[in-house]
């Protein structure tokens, strides 16, 4: 009976880091959308390609660490540039459904571009961080630093969000795009950087995930459409609520995935998604559209 | 100081502003008076370069700016309130103001020109962090002018400033209007109530379907026969 | 469709009827089977798609055909015909609980769209996590079903001569074309037409606006099932990860878009293009280097829905018209 308390706490426990990293995803995401008013299909794309950099760099050019995260955070911080402004900006006036698949197209193309470059077989940093004893509960330490790192980051967006005149005019943009000129901003210029900004929340959820897991072209589609999920759920768009439907969802995952098995915690999660789009379609937090 | 010469725009195939001239000197206030779907407001836009002038000269300070971007005309000294006042709901009264001196040069000069407003508007002062979408609709006009006086322009466009305000309000913002100019400011003012506007600018232009049809002083222009009957109701 | 085009129609469609019995070889039969194939659950998905309601979920369809006949083969010996019956009476509750409430709630675009990823994730996961039953990532096979002696079994749906489904596939891919036809002309369609680009307006002259959406989701869904079935029975063997989750659901959506969504023959025209794109690459590339072939697929894809967003037969079709006009 006390061991099942322990593992359940520890799920829980789990849960709440896993949910962390799950925010620092959404965040990206709902940036983009919330300001551009575009999904990034290929988000998670963008975050293995820089889960690969950091590993290019680091254990094949053998750079220390932290360098390989600077890299990793850059490379997608310029990914996202490219994709909005080469990619995107051509679609933003067509229909909704092109602006989905243009970034869809992206998302085969990055896979298939990580195949070709680094092949199928899977990476690692070869990084092991010890397990962390927190009272009764065993903990990971990679884990923790991930969760840790990603609410400063969330902070930091915050703070640059609504301290700074351009993190003020990206809040402004999405409330009204047409007078912008007036107030002497360049629209487009604020979109790059969104997107800039957007790619570099996706690095930095790569660098913490590089720790964690191992690297492979796919991996893309293991926790893209969570992320997706987690920001329709929050009301897409709604930076809060995103922040708090990606810990509502981690905590379906993780102790779903204890009481049944592995996967089951996802088909519970996603199940839940859709419950909720019936009861609050709009979101559960949802913005005033 | 402004310089409009035989202005032409439109959106798509239908033209709204044919062959439109105007000038305003600096330290004055102009009217441009015209009923509804006369163009006044396609005047302004194409005067802050957010439409494109199919034909004519955009000058300002007797620099032709034409073909600069949209988001440089803030650069050029002037600054547009428009119309429905478009403030930004979801931001406080701060941040809005803070966006109206975006511009490096008005950052500059941030805290100075955030004084300033905040002594023309004590209730914005008080307000100043309460969402702008949740103000009355004159609270909102004042904080819109205010935000497009954070850039010390030299020309201070109005779009119809008076619109959809309860009678009381729109009072006041005319007097405020006064204020403005006796600080100083070049003013440019969009308006369909002509009997109130043309109180407070010195000189005024009636726009008809896109036409200037008649042009003087305001003393003259509430003297004449066609505007005291067409729109005065006289 | 002029009289000229009409008699070009006719002579290629009769060319197909009789192609099996030219002595074709059998990897051009294979490709022209599985055109037929892809274009059948292209123009399924494209039923809904034209008319706004963009699924990025048919890939839950395609698997619920596929691994339902599958598995109630294997476990239960049931023949596929009947197991198709309930794969498709699955599919349908699915829509229908789906659906009824998205249309009902008004849920559109983006939301539609993520919804019904998360549907085709759900249903992947699901075959994943009944690995005792499924096989899991590994995949499975359909139980071999033909006596020995024999070259084919009605009752286990399997045929070993490639001429027998080349005709089964053609009947279901003209069947498709049918279907939206009838779609296209029935009074549902200029209704839904409305719907696609104003649902209030149709709403106040009178069109229920969700039934109609769900009637066509619902058949599209149908259709999309059938075609798992299909390439279950026909490939004999499945994977979660290719006939379901949202690889597939993406491929049907751009195979669909590719041809020209709103045209008739556009989704098939698609199906074509993608094969012969996949299928070209991959001899003259990916052999050599691994995923070259579909690295240059993403970008063609790209390229498309930039350049072409009406597909290539709807592009074709407008170029054609401009000249005229």
């Amino acid at each position: 009976m006390e061991f099942f308390d322990i593992f359940l706490l520890e799920a829980i426990v789990n849960g709440l880091l896993l949910g962390g990293l799950l925010a620092l995803l959404a965040l990206g995401l709902n940036l983009v959308f919330g300001v551009i008013d575009v999904i990034w299909i290929c988000y998670a794309e963008i975050i293995m390609v820089s889960m690969y950099g950091i590993w290019w760099l680091h254990s094949v050019q053998g750079a220390p660490l932290w360098l390989a995260f600077v890299f990793g955070v850059a490379v997608a911080a310029l990914l996202g540039a490219a994709l909005h402004h080469f990619i995107v900006r051509p679609v933003l006036t067509a229909e909704p459904i092109n602006q989905l698949l243009v970034t869809g197209g992206v998302l085969f193309f990055l896979q298939a571009a990580a195949t070709v470059v680094f092949g199928i077989e899977f990476r690692n940093i070869g990084i092991q961080l010890p397990g962390v004893s927190v009272g009764e509960l065993y903990l990971s330490m990679s884990r923790l630093i991930a969760f840790g790192v990603a609410l400063a980051s969330i902070v930091a967006t915050y703070l640059f969000l609504t301290r700074t005149y351009i993190g003020t005019a990206i809040r402004a943009i999405s409330q009204d795009r047409e007078i912008m000129p007036l107030m002497g901003v360049n629209a487009s210029r604020i979109y790059l950087l969104t997107s800039a900004l957007g790619g570099a929340l996706a690095g930095l959820a790569g660098c913490l995930l590089v720790l964690q897991y191992d690297i492979h072209p796919a991996i893309g589609l293991s926790f893209g459409p969570i992320a997706f999920l987690i920001c329709v759920l929050g009301g897409l768009g709604n930076l809060v609520g995103g922040f708090l439907a990606a810990f509502l969802f981690a905590q379906f995952i993780s102790v779903g995935g204890f009481v049944f098995h592995l996967e089951w915690g996802y088909v519970l999660a996603f199940v839940f998604f859709i419950v909720m789009m019936f009861w609050k379609p709009q979101g559960l937090f949802a913005r005033r559209q | 100081m402004l310089e409009i010469r035989n202005l032409s725009a439109g959106y798509g195939s239908f033209q709204a502003l044919f062959d439109v001239s105007l000038e305003v000197a600096a330290g004055e206030s102009v009217a441009v008076i015209g009923p509804n779907g006369a163009g006044k407001t396609t005047l302004l836009r194409a005067i802050s370069r957010l439409i494109d002038a199919r034909s004519g000269e955009l000058a300002m300070e007797g620099r032709r700016y034409n073909d600069i971007a949209p988001h440089e005309v803030v650069s050029l000294g002037i600054a547009q309130v428009p119309e429905g006042r478009r403030l930004f709901p979801r931001l406080t009264v701060e941040d809005n103001l803070k966006m109206g001196g975006f511009t490096a040069a008005a950052r500059r000069h941030h805290r100075e020109r955030l004084d300033f407003v905040y002594s023309l508007f004590p209730r914005m002062k008080e307000r100043r962090l309460q969402l702008a979408g949740t103000m009355s609709g004159g609270e909102q006009q004042m904080c819109a002018i205010g935000r497009a006086l954070m850039s010390k322009p030299k020309l201070l466009l109005l779009d119809e400033p008076s619109a959809g305000l309860a009678p009381v309000v729109v009072q006041s913002i005319f007097e405020l209007m006064k204020r403005i100019r006796a600080e100083g400011y070049t003013v440019l003012i969009v308006e369909q109530n002509i009997q109130q506007v043309l109180q407070v600018v010195d000189r005024g232009y009636l726009l008809e379907t896109g036409r200037i049809r008649m042009s003087g002083t305001s003393a003259e222009l509430l003297a004449s026969d066609e505007i005291r009957k067409a729109y005065l109701g006289v | 469709m002029t009289t000229n085009a009409r008699r070009i129609g006719l002579a290629l469609l009769a060319l197909l009827l009789v192609a099996p019995l030219l002595g074709i070889g059998a990897y051009p039969m294979h490709l022209m089977i599985m055109a037929m194939l892809w274009g059948f659950i292209y123009t399924s998905w494209a039923l809904m798609g034209r008319l706004g309601m963009v699924s990025l979920g048919h890939g839950a369809f395609f698997g619920i055909g596929a691994y339902v006949v599958v598995m109630l083969w294997n476990h239960f010996g049931l023949p596929p015909l009947a197991g198709a019956i309930v794969a498709v009476l699955a599919s349908a509750v699915l829509a229908l609980l789906i659906g009824y409430p998205c249309f009902h709630f008004r849920i559109v675009g983006h939301y539609f769209a993520l919804v019904t990823l998360a549907l085709a994730e759900v249903v992947r996961l699901t075959i994943v996590g009944l690995r005792d039953s499924t096989g899991g990532s590994l995949g499975v096979t359909p139980a071999p079903g033909i006596p020995a002696g024999e070259s084919a079994s009605l009752f286990a749906l399997q045929f070993s001569d490639r001429t027998v489904w080349f005709y089964i596939i053609l009947v279901m891919w003209l069947l498709s074309l049918y279907v939206w036809r009838r779609v296209d002309r029935s009074m549902t369609r200029l209704a839904l037409q409305a719907i696609s680009e104003e649902e209030d307006a149709a709403a106040s002259i009178g069109i229920n606006v969700p039934r109609s959406k769900l009637g066509v989701a619902t058949l599209s869904a149908v259709m999309t099932a059938i075609g798992g079935v299909l390439y279950a029975q026909y490939q004999l063997y499945v994977n979660p990860e290719t006939v379901s989750g949202i690889a597939i659901s993406l491929q049907i959506v751009f195979g669909a878009i590719a041809g020209g969504m709103f045209v008739t023959l556009g989704p098939t025209v698609g199906a074509v293009f993608l094969l012969l794109l996949s299928e070209s690459l991959r001899i003259l590339v990916g052999n050599q280097v691994h995923g070259l072939d579909m690295l240059i697929y993403g970008a063609l894809l790209v390229f498309f829905i930039i350049y072409m967003p009406k597909g290539i037969l709807g592009t074709w079709l407008e170029w054609r018209e401009r000249r005229a006009g």
